[in-house]
């Protein structure tokens, strides 16, 4: 199997353009997930009664085939943007509510005691203190999220979307593995850099983590 | 949205649906093979990997990395690359769903082994327990929850992507969702992709309930 480099050449713009919508597909599916999923969380954290229920729902809709989830939205969105992006933000929700949840459920009670005490109100100490001290485990699950989700935007090129996933039916339709090839690679680039770029943000994000490290 | 509920329920209750090769029973059959056979693989693959791994503490670094790796991997991607590659057999198929679930059954594996409280396994040497005693006598048991939940979180992601079985000219119940696209036939679309999630959460609900069985004398 060898590339054909004068295809890459040639079709540089095409590349960007999917690239970009295949980027922007997953990001947009992540922070509607983190939208979603952080005020869920809270409501999982305080009330253990729903936790259970809400973990549960998020683990069977993850249970569902991605495929799947873009085929049961086509007749409420049809073969748009709105059902990749919907498809995709269900897969996000799984990992983002269970690691939310955790990394609230992380916090020392002490330090929200002393919160408390020093009159801080809960929704101050919500947002003050207890995200803040939760970030590191917060993140993780948005790091799984990022990079799941641009692995998974493919998926919906059956439904006539997918960003690079577009070149793994043309190949597959002309018998010819370089856009195939383009477009695997840049699916692991994306990943690989958007990874890293979150790394970057969490540390500049918690700067006490870093003297314990 | 009223009538199309109507027609996916008459698509697969009819009993001409459910007979013959292109019948829900037979597709059912094949998607239960791939994934089946697939997992096995995968498992045979992944489980010594990860005992090793998890045993010797060597190559940490890969089974962490494997499963991120193993996350940005775009299946459609690998199935078309490896069906061009190789031609029309289910090679490709097989290829791209056991190097989907291997990843999670490594990490899962490698995990549930570092998990295991090193004085335990102090204890274990200090009583003459040889290396691969301790693997098989003490790691093993204690890590097998955790090996448990990974084995079925690959099975569950490949049920899910045998799906693509049918996108490269395959059996399966993806049948339905791709000559439901190209004909334009909704109903039949949302009834493959309908028994897919079933099969999908089915099989994972049942193997939680295994799990929970084979391990119910735990207090943990």
């Amino acid at each position: 199997m060898t590339i054909d480099w004068s295809w890459i050449s040639a079709h540089t713009d095409d590349l960007t353009t999917l690239t970009l919508s295949h980027l922007q597909a997953a990001l947009t599916a992540v922070a509607l997930g983190l939208l979603i999923s952080l005020p869920l969380a809270v409501v999982a954290h305080r009330v253990p009664r729903l936790r259970g229920a809400l973990l549960g729902l998020s683990n069977i809709l993850f249970t569902i085939p991605s495929i799947a989830i873009f085929v049961l939205l086509l007749p409420v969105s049809g073969l748009t943007r709105t059902t990749t992006v919907t498809g995709l933000t269900v897969y996000t929700l799984v990992v983002l509510l269970r690691n939310t949840v955790e990394g609230l459920d992380s916090v020392p009670a002490k330090v929200k005691e002393a919160a408390k005490a020093m009159g801080t109100r809960p929704l101050r100490t919500l947002l003050t203190v207890e995200f803040p001290l939760a970030l590191p485990v917060i993140f993780a699950g948005v790091r799984i999220a990022t990079v799941m989700s641009i692995s998974l935007v493919s998926v919906a090129t059956y439904i006539g979307d997918g960003g690079l996933g577009q070149l793994f039916t043309d190949g597959f339709q002309r018998n010819f593995p370089t856009p195939v090839i383009a477009g695997v690679v840049l699916t692991l680039l994306l990943a690989v850099v958007a990874d890293a770029v979150l790394v970057a943000v969490q540390y500049a994000l918690t700067p006490w983590a870093r003297r314990r490290a | 949205m009223y009538t199309l509920l109507k027609n996916l329920g008459t698509w697969l209750t009819s009993s001409a649906q459910w007979t013959g090769p292109d019948g829900i029973a037979h597709r059912l059959a094949e998607h239960l093979q791939y994934s089946l056979l697939a997992t096995l693989i995968a498992a045979a693959i992944g489980l010594p990997l990860g005992l090793l791994i998890g045993h010797t503490g060597k190559g940490a670094f890969l089974a962490i990395n494997l499963a991120s790796f193993g996350r940005a991997l775009p299946t459609v991607g690998l199935v078309v690359l490896v069906f061009l590659a190789g031609g029309l057999s289910m090679l490709p198929v097989y290829v791209a769903l056991v190097a989907l679930a291997v990843p999670a059954i490594v990490t899962n594996t490698y995990a549930g082994m570092t998990a295991v409280d090193p004085d335990v396994k102090d204890a274990a040497r200090g009583q003459g327990m040889r290396g691969h005693q301790v693997l098989c006598q003490v790691e093993l048991p204690l890590a097998l929850p955790l090996i448990m939940t990974g084995l079925r979180l690959a099975l569950i992601q490949v049920v899910a992507t045998a799906t693509i079985a049918a996108y490269v000219s395959f059996g399966g119940l993806g049948r339905y969702v791709f000559d439901g696209l190209a004909q334009r036939d909704l109903v039949q679309v949302l009834g493959g992709a309908v028994l897919v999630a079933a099969v999908a959460v089915v099989l994972d609900v049942a193997l939680a309930g295994l799990q929970r069985f084979l391990f119910r004398h735990r207090t943990v």
